[in-house]
């Protein structure tokens, strides 16, 4: 009986220092996640500049994002057609960059680091440097593509070829996906691929039906973590083209910031927020549907 | 017996030409792989290679065409020149972002070991509920939360200070928190029960035991940190306003594009400047960076 009672004792003083320990976790939330979303949702239904007192308009915000603000239709689009363009081709070059480092060749650690490094520089440097790239008449891309004949196009200042110069500029700071790819591919057995071989697989058949499914998991979690970081795209907007020219590169951030911090419409911008949370939502939500179709997971136990 | 001689010789010769075929396969391999690896790493490096050689021009030569890769002689002055021509204290961006990213590295280091080691090392109801919610804030866009923040701290007057980019990050950070608890998973439970015979409180284990062995995970927690604070646009862009508490980030964003007609040169001397501590990091600490980032993807 005393002993029991002593390790019950235990139990409980464990608990008690087990909730001490994550305490700082736990206000943390409170103050400055599940309160901010609490508060986001509330203000979402006042009209707010700041200066005045704040106005209960209920559910006009959400009325007026999607029947009278094109600006806000204008957002969707730009961030909806970045993040389907650039999210799958980011994974693409990743895993290409993943595969050739995967070589069994010399100087691998020199390629990884030349590869990997440019995810590391700040999203405000990558945009000087392409600002400085994309240049119309002195930027680099322009003077390499006059060297085999074509005149390139305005770029950042072009309404049609600004959201492009954005995604391509993108693949530059692929490293870490390129990283989480190479350690996917790297715990993939060779016993697989000798399998593959006796039966009479080629290259491509190989990559097909060993590397791909194999890594399925691993490309999974990245394009989850690339989708909901494309919904945020903003740093790089803001310093290269302020959502110009005529709103081609307004990204929804973008949009949200503005009406936020130059707007001052701070129940506007919430509405806008919980629009983006519960658009990105469920995307996740769909993704993890679709990944039954196409992730692969080993059985349970199926090894040994 | 010439028979079996000449059969062997054919053996030998087939034999030999697979191995030689295969040989010749592999190291055409290995050439196309060179070939790519080295077309592609001279790609990724073009953008460095462009701001150096931009950021060491003299005036006259940045707008030379054909762009003149190697300026000579190197204009290092624009590295001063940056700081004073631009007619900012870049020096003091870059002192209030060195500060801000120590406290913040410092803050989030110890107090994400704390909650990591609650979840990793005690037994307590509801942690596995509450370990899947620090792992779903994860996911949260910055973006949601950012506007009640900012109205939160100008009701308690912390607008344009450093403190909402350093406080909220002394209250754990999920990514970190997920990280640190993985490594302290795999250290092995019976060093706890071992110290808890010898009458050491979770404390005591905490500070005596789990954090010495963690050293690598910490510091790549640090390097992670120090990064993020380093490089981030937006919170210096919504919590600080006044010119002197400024940031590198702040300050490289504030040119309009190509609307100001920018000094290209001082910029790329700038942007260099922003680049530089986070490359130089990387380069002394990169098994750390690699081993972090493979954490967090496999077996999420």
């Amino acid at each position: 009986m005393d002993r029991k009672r002593a390790w019950r004792g235990r139990r409980l003083g464990q608990a008690i220092e087990g909730y001490l320990f994550i305490s700082p976790w736990i206000v943390g939330f409170l103050l400055f996640t599940a309160g901010p979303i609490a508060a986001s949702l509330v203000l979402s239904f006042f009209q707010w500049s700041l200066i005045r007192p704040p106005r209960l308009i209920w559910f006009d915000n959400y009325v007026q994002m999607f029947s009278q603000d094109p600006l806000f239709w204008q957002s969707l689009k730009v961030t909806l057609t970045y993040v389907a363009a650039a999210v799958p081709l980011q994974l693409a070059f990743a895993l290409f960059l993943a595969i050739l480092l995967n070589q069994k060749v010399r100087l691998i650690p020199v390629f990884r680091t030349i590869f990997y490094m440019p995810s590391q520089v700040s999203a405000v440097a990558v945009a000087v440097i392409f600002l400085w790239i994309y240049h119309p008449e002195l930027g680099l891309i322009n003077d390499l593509l006059a060297k085999v004949g074509i005149k390139g196009p305005a770029w950042l200042i072009s309404e049609r070829w600004a959201l492009p110069a954005l995604i391509g500029m993108s693949l530059w700071s692929v490293g870490g996906a390129m990283i989480i790819l190479l350690a996917g591919l790297q715990d993939i057995p060779p016993h697989l691929y000798e399998a593959a071989a006796l039966d009479g697989a080629g290259e491509v058949a190989k990559f097909l039906h060993v590397t791909l499914p194999m890594l399925s998991p691993v490309i999974f979690f990245n394009l989850v973590l690339g989708i909901i970081g494309g919904f945020q795209y903003f740093a790089q907007a803001y310093v290269m083209t302020r959502g110009g020219p005529l709103n081609a590169t307004l990204f929804y951030a973008l949009y949200l910031y503005l009406n936020a911090f130059n707007f001052l419409k701070m129940g506007y911008a919430a509405a806008l927020a919980w629009v983006l949370f519960i658009v990105i939502v469920a995307a996740t939500i769909l993704q993890l549907r679709l990944a039954r179709h196409w992730v692969y997971y080993e059985f349970e136990g199926g090894r040994g | 017996m010439s028979t079996v001689k000449s059969l062997g010789a054919s053996v030998q010769r087939a034999g030999w030409s697979v191995l030689t075929r295969g040989r010749e396969r592999s190291m055409l391999r290995q050439a196309v792989a060179y070939l790519l690896l080295c077309v592609f790493g001279l790609a990724m490096a073009l953008p460095f290679l462009w701001m150096i050689s931009t950021a060491l021009k003299p005036d006259a030569l940045v707008f030379s065409i054909p762009p003149q890769w190697i300026p000579n002689p190197p204009a290092w002055r624009n590295f001063i020149d940056s700081m004073t021509i631009l007619g900012h204290p870049v020096h003091l961006y870059a002192l209030n972002t060195a500060i801000i990213a120590a406290l913040g590295v410092l803050g989030v280091a110890l107090s994400s070991s704390l909650v990591a080691f609650g979840f990793a090392r005690l037994d307590f109801p509801g942690r596995d509920g509450l370990f899947l919610l620090v792992i779903s804030t994860m996911m949260l866009p910055r973006f949601v939360t950012i506007v009640p923040q900012f109205i939160l701290f100008q009701r308690i007057g912390w607008l344009d200070t450093f403190l909402p980019l350093i406080v909220p990050y002394w209250f754990g950070a999920p990514f970190h928190i997920f990280l640190l608890r993985q490594f302290f998973l795999s250290i092995p439970k019976e060093l706890d029960d071992a110290a808890r015979v010898d009458g050491a409180s979770s404390l005591q284990i905490y500070l005596r035991l789990i954090l010495p062995l963690s050293k690598p995970a910490l510091a790549t927690v640090a390097i992670f940190a120090f990064v993020y604070h380093w490089n981030d646009l937006l919170e210096p862009l919504i919590f600080l306003s006044s010119q002197k508490n400024w940031t590198i980030a702040l300050f490289l964003a504030s040119f309009k594009g190509y609307m100001q007609q920018p000094r290209w040169n001082l910029l790329m001397a700038a942007s260099t400047i922003l680049t530089l501590p986070v490359l130089l990091l990387f380069f002394f600490a990169q098994r750390l960076f690699i081993g972090g980032i493979t954490v967090t993807g496999i077996k999420g």
